[in-house]
């Protein structure tokens, strides 16, 4: 298993009491494997991703649970221990690729500096993975963008090489926090198949977190619902598309729109996601859940097995 | 007559650099063709949503159609009372030092509508009660919904709306779609949607037409657009959309980017990325034909 999460809590401490901010998250991802999470605005979906890579920002501090990289706990490393995972052995790729570029410096610099850092390289050996890279990630004749910098580079063409820096110290984790989010679909389709590609390809294991179903369909195997702080259904991406377990996910899905045909009316999730301080007791989708029962208002549901899935549901618990 | 009508509008925008580096290094005026010879006709009561990709033009267009930008040349003729727009942003386009109240009654002062502020809460399903609040105490949805009942105050017959979704999460995008629909059906109103998420579109539209780099490229109705898509960029639209019903339909796979609007190809716009192009495609701009601009689909190559 490339990485694991068991049970992570994330706690804010503010004046006005202690937010939970993730709470009893546990997933895994496997070498090789594409694990989308997909959550609304402030489900905890980013948190997750900050998490794994030590980059919390204070006071957000990781209050209970482990993660695992390749079986070694990475959660307690000092920061400069840290340091070193990230970049060699976990990528990130944020969304906007213009912020996570140097403008100050040519992206064949940024590519060198980053190959020389985590690996023991040489400047011309450096040089010529960084141009392997590119050609990997897709830029065209990349000798001659070797020397441009990131303003001269599309806002897709910026992604790969964002990703081309991620991938650099053949990382076995690769975080990218959605990735295709600021760009057009065309553009989208392009980098969706790409990270496909390295998965495949170099066996690298990638979380991909985006609020989009549909990015998740064509790239992930499996699949982890999250809402208010909560994973509520993970599995299989076929399945839980298919036939959804949670009612959240049952609402989700139908209130995507499709292109079809016939037109419906789109399923409405009445309401919107509780913020941190106000999270209902017993589970926390419940004042917009339309299958509540009383077990639901008293009662937070741990994820319960049904099949290859889980469902953070009492409607699945065993009679 | 059409409630909307626009003829050959285009609207240029100067990209010159500063006069004085102009003269000194001897440079042209640049001058960037956002929208170029668009003709549209938009009837009463229904939704014609535009759809393309960044730097297409339709936030141009719909600016052009409410007077944001007068057009550099043709002509917008609107034959109804009065028209609002619904911007895609709700935290940058609701005053945060206003209370709701003065917010929505804005435009009844200017316009001296006859409407009631609770009264167009109420029809975005607000209560009249949130009129005492100020925008910071909503969510994004409810902040949209706000952005919708301004607009309304104005009685308006036709909403032009600049990505009305494109901020909010899918639960909340799937209230407002289905609000605007309400609204459509109760008020007769007419909307201008844009939009760059096809699926989307396909919700909300009657008809709906296709830009690229500043030209409508199709125009059809919103059964015909995504059954039987013609030009060879709206096909590649559709197939580049992830496929939620995991169908495993053959796609062909996407290629290129949008060229630079300040230095667009000879001929037609997408020749570069169409598999279709040859000689004619590179040289001569094709015209809107029967709603189909290119020339493989004139000639009944593709």
């Amino acid at each position: 298993m490339t990485l694991e999460v068991k049970g992570l809590k994330v706690e804010f401490p503010s004046r006005r009491g202690t937010l939970t901010a993730l709470d009893d998250v546990s997933f895994s991802i496997q070498r090789g494997e594409v694990l989308g999470v997909v959550g609304e605005s402030g489900a905890g979906k980013s948190l997750t991703g900050l998490s794994i890579i030590g980059l919390l920002e204070p006071p957000g501090r990781i209050a209970g649970g482990e993660i695992l990289l390749e079986g070694k706990r990475i959660d307690r490393l000092p920061p400069e221990e840290m340091r070193r995972v990230r970049g060699r052995r976990i990528g990130v790729v944020f969304q906007d690729p213009l912020t996570s570029l140097n403008p100050l410096f040519t992206i064949g610099a940024q590519l060198e500096e980053t190959i020389v850092t985590h690996l023991d390289l040489g400047k011309a050996a450096a040089r010529e993975r960084a141009l392997s890279l590119l050609r990997e990630v897709g830029i065209p004749a990349p000798e001659a963008r070797y020397d441009n910098y990131p303003h001269q580079f599309s806002g897709g063409m910026r992604q790969r090489v964002v990703i081309a820096l991620a991938i650099a110290a053949e990382p076995v984790l690769l975080i990218a926090d959605e990735p295709t989010t600021a760009l057009d679909v065309s553009i989208q389709a392009q980098i969706i198949a790409l990270l496909k590609r390295l998965a495949r390809e170099r066996g690298t294991a990638v979380m991909l977190i985006t609020h989009d179903m549909g990015v998740i369909a064509e790239t992930s195997q499996r699949v982890a619902v999250m809402y208010a702080g909560r994973v509520v259904e993970i599995g299989p991406v076929h399945e839980v598309i298919r036939a959804p377990l949670h009612p959240y996910t049952v609402g989700l899905m139908g209130s995507i729109p499709k292109i079809g045909i016939e037109r419906k009316k789109l399923v409405q999730i009445e309401g919107a996601m509780p913020r941190l301080n106000a999270i209902p007791p017993g589970c926390a989708f419940n004042p917009r859940c339309p299958k509540r029962f009383a077990r639901c208002l008293a009662q937070r549901p741990d994820p319960i097995a049904v099949g290859a899935r889980a469902a953070a549901c009492w409607l699945h618990a065993a009679p | 007559m059409p409630l909307l009508s626009l003829r050959a509008v285009s609207r240029d925008f100067d990209v010159s650099r500063p006069w004085l580096n102009r003269v000194l290094e001897g440079e042209p005026r640049r001058l960037l063709r956002a929208v170029d010879g668009v003709d549209l006709e938009v009837e009463a009561g229904e939704t014609l949503a535009l759809v393309g990709e960044s730097g297409s033009g339709k936030s141009t267009v719909a600016r052009l159609i409410v007077g944001l930008y007068p057009p550099s040349a043709g002509t917008v003729n609107f034959s109804g009372r009065r028209m609002q727009m619904i911007f895609q942003d709700p935290y940058a386009s609701l005053n945060p030092r206003w209370r709701v109240r003065d917010i929505v009654a804005e435009p009844m002062r200017i316009l001296h509508t006859k409407k009631e502020v609770g009264e167009c809460l109420r029809e975005v399903g607000l209560s009249p009660e949130d009129a005492e609040r100020y925008p910071h105490e909503f969510s994004g949805g409810q902040r949209q919904r706000i952005s919708i009942a301004r607009a309304l105050a104005g009685e308006p017959d036709l909403l032009v709306c600049d990505e009305p979704t494109s901020a909010l999460d899918v639960s909340v995008q799937a209230q407002i779609l289905n609000l605007m629909t309400d609204l459509q059906r109760r008020l007769g109103l007419t909307y201008v949607f844009i939009s760059h998420n096809l699926a989307v579109v396909s919700q909300v539209a009657d008809r709906v037409g296709v830009m690229y780099l500043g030209r409508i490229v199709e125009i059809a109705s919103a059964k015909e657009l995504f059954s039987r898509p013609r030009h060879p960029y709206t096909r590649m639209l559709l197939d580049a959309v992830p496929d939620l019903e995991l169908s495993g339909r053959p796609r062909t796979p996407v290629a290129g980017e949008v060229p630079n609007p300040l230095d667009p190809p000879p001929g037609c716009a997408f020749n570069p990325r169409c598999p279709h192009a040859n000689e004619r495609c590179r040289t001569e701009k094709p015209a809107l034909i029967d709603n189909v601009a290119c020339h493989a689909v004139a000639e009944g190559r593709i």
